[in-house]
């Protein structure tokens, strides 16, 4: 327990600190209103990092996670709003694939990232078909779900901690979660005790595909329509977040809750950088600064830890 | 002998490329082939170029990739474009900032991943966002133009092979003779085999991982100096494609994905077969969709093909 504790705090402190200068310059932010703002499009971007994270606790990388999101937001905006069973039997046939996949890549021993870097040109291929140009519309009760707004707390906040809490009790909680994060560890031992390492890879690859298609159908109930290119930048923000998170590349060390701060902070410091007045020139330098100031704090944390 | 060069990894990189070649001459006739030859030996130059980098990189065992190409190409076509401002006389000088550029993007990479002991890929990947920005800000304005010797030479042909096949030629000579007959080479594969015994045996691993990340870094900045000459001008998205290019390049050119074993001959293989895999789908009528899954699928069934030859072998 003490050690998840360590590792989660770092994150926490990143996102208060960000938040605090964020109040400082921009008081009004301090509201209901303010908060849902600067939180909104967090959602689909946790989604995507708690996707991301559940390749990488398997020791894969998937670089194919932005134009996944975009396909799925794609398929949203067209067929589950046209044809909501056509449109969700699509869906559930995209976690099929990736589950598949994670199949593959462990029977064979492909490189995840070269099948994951061949399949971004897939989903982007699919999603151009679909949609030659931006446009479709969100189904109605997706913009309800993500437009909702509960008393007290928006609703970005809610959906980040519900989120938080449902993966934490997946991934470190349950038997499953402690299988999957064993084959990140020593896949050979799982094996050794009479696993199938190929079903479990194939299990956290669809969770992967599960949480990709939540992402998409997410980021379309903000956005209310959808292209074939509006979640690029979800695959470096999702390995961003996962590492701001806490999380390891190696060894299946990942920390869910950590990833959805992560994300947070991720989205937050855009909007820092948009308070500070800096030139969008140099806004995904910054974000590159911030991770770099990341990843030296949490290196001297650990020295400290050591010794 | 026959059988021995079927079992070279190479090999099935050129058949495959001679296959797409073969196919897109079988429908457009055998007068547009020498043209199509010509314009896949110009564009798999610049894939030859960082494939080369990046072959390097992987060599050096798993979790070594440098997804920092795409900005450094970017970054150095702009930043000497800038310097040359299309004045002829410059060449040599705009040539030296491009290298100059990746000299330092490389030795930022490795800083980064030497001082805070962070996976290549997270360190490459941050600093990409910082070369990026720099990129975006000094690009400003209009689009300036390579002096008019410069554009020529990218676009000429000595021999009738195009100038910049023969630069890539050369490289991928230079990189056999490294990779094959220099102590770095040697160096390079033990590390990537098995990073404890190669420590153990005295090799400077450190400096063998510091010179990798700079040689990379100076072939994607090489790259983007001749890319951008090529095109007439740099733009902010042209590295943007040859990321996965180099990764997949190194693999279907028949390196191993987890190090330790390198493939020179088979990256021009390889970088010939991705650019006519794409015009063979484009002179069928293909629309950008079916052409973007059409590549995605032929190079992960190509992987799973490697795979499962090299585990026979």
């Amino acid at each position: 327990m003490r050690r998840i504790d360590i590792r989660l705090l770092l994150p926490v402190l990143s996102l208060a600190l960000l938040l605090g200068a964020v109040f400082w310059m921009q008081p009004r932010a301090m509201s209901y209103t303010g908060l849902n703002l600067l939180f909104n499009l967090a959602v689909p971007i946790a989604l995507a990092t708690i996707a991301q994270m559940l390749v990488i606790m398997v020791d894969d990388i998937d670089l194919s996670m932005g134009t996944f999101v975009g396909f799925c937001a794609c398929v949203t905006a067209t067929f589950l709003h046209d044809t909501p069973l056509l449109g969700a039997l699509v869906l559930l046939a995209a976690v099929g694939a990736y589950a598949a996949l994670g199949a593959l890549i462990e029977m064979r021993q492909l490189p995840a990232i070269v099948v994951t870097l061949g399949m971004s040109f897939v989903w982007s291929g699919l999603a151009v078909l679909m949609l030659p140009a931006p446009g479709g519309a969100s189904p109605g009760w997706i913009t309800a779900v993500m437009k909702a707004r509960p008393p007290l707390v928006p609703m970005a906040i809610v959906a980040c901690v519900l989120l938080a809490v449902a993966s934490h009790l997946l991934v470190t909680r349950s038997a499953l979660g402690t299988l999957l994060r064993a084959v990140g560890g020593n896949a050979r031992s799982v094996a050794r005790s009479g696993w199938s390492v190929v079903g479990l890879k194939a299990t956290a690859y669809g969770l992967a595909g599960a949480f990709g298609v939540l992402s998409g159908m997410a980021l379309v109930g903000l956005t209310t329509s959808a292209d074939a290119n509006i979640a690029l930048r979800y695959t470096l923000l999702s390995i961003a977040g996962v590492i701001l998170g806490g999380g390891e590349f190696t060894g299946g060390r990942v920390s869910p809750v950590g990833a959805v701060i992560g994300a947070l902070t991720l989205t937050l410091a855009a909007s820092f950088l948009t308070f500070l007045h800096l030139s969008p020139d140099w806004q995904i330098g910054a974000q590159g600064v911030i991770l770099i100031l990341v990843l030296a704090a949490r290196l001297l944390v650990r020295r400290r830890a050591a010794r | 002998m026959i059988g021995a060069t079927f079992a070279r990894p190479w090999f099935w990189a050129f058949a495959a490329a001679a296959l797409a070649l073969a196919a897109t001459v079988v429908l457009t006739g055998s007068g547009g082939a020498s043209g199509l030859l010509k314009a896949t030996l110009t564009f798999a130059s610049f894939s030859v170029l960082v494939g080369l980098g990046q072959m390097a990189v992987v060599t050096m065992g798993p979790g070594n990739v440098d997804l920092s190409i795409p900005a450094v190409m970017t970054l150095a076509g702009t930043l000497s474009l800038k310097l040359m401002d299309g004045v002829e006389g410059t060449e040599a000088w705009g040539l030296l900032v491009a290298l100059g550029v990746g000299l330092g993007a490389g030795a930022m990479n490795y800083a980064l991943i030497l001082l805070l002991r962070i996976p290549p890929i997270i360190a490459t990947l941050s600093a990409s966002f910082v070369f990026q920005s720099v990129a975006i800000w000094s690009n400003r304005g209009l689009r300036i133009k390579p002096p008019d010797t410069l554009a020529a030479f990218s676009t000429g042909s000595t021999l009738w092979v195009p100038n910049l096949a023969w630069v890539s030629l050369g490289a991928a000579l230079v990189f056999w003779v490294l990779i094959e007959r220099s102590v770095y080479g040697r160096r390079l594969s033990a590390l990537g085999q098995n990073l404890r015994a190669a420590r153990l045996a005295g090799v400077p691993v450190e400096g063998v991982r510091a010179a990798t990340y700079l040689l990379c870094a100076v072939m994607a900045a090489l790259a983007g100096f001749l890319l951008s000459c090529f095109s007439g001008g740099a733009a902010l998205n042209m590295g943007a494609e040859y990321l996965l290019m180099s990764i997949a390049v190194v693999v279907i050119g028949g390196s191993s994905i987890a190090g330790g074993n390198s493939n020179v001959p088979g990256i021009w293989g390889a970088a010939m077969f991705m650019f006519l895999i794409v015009s063979m789908l484009n002179s069928y009528g293909l629309g950008s969709g079916v052409r973007l899954i059409m590549t995605g699928v032929i190079i992960i069934a190509i992987v799973t093909a490697a795979s499962g030859r090299r585990r026979a072998g």
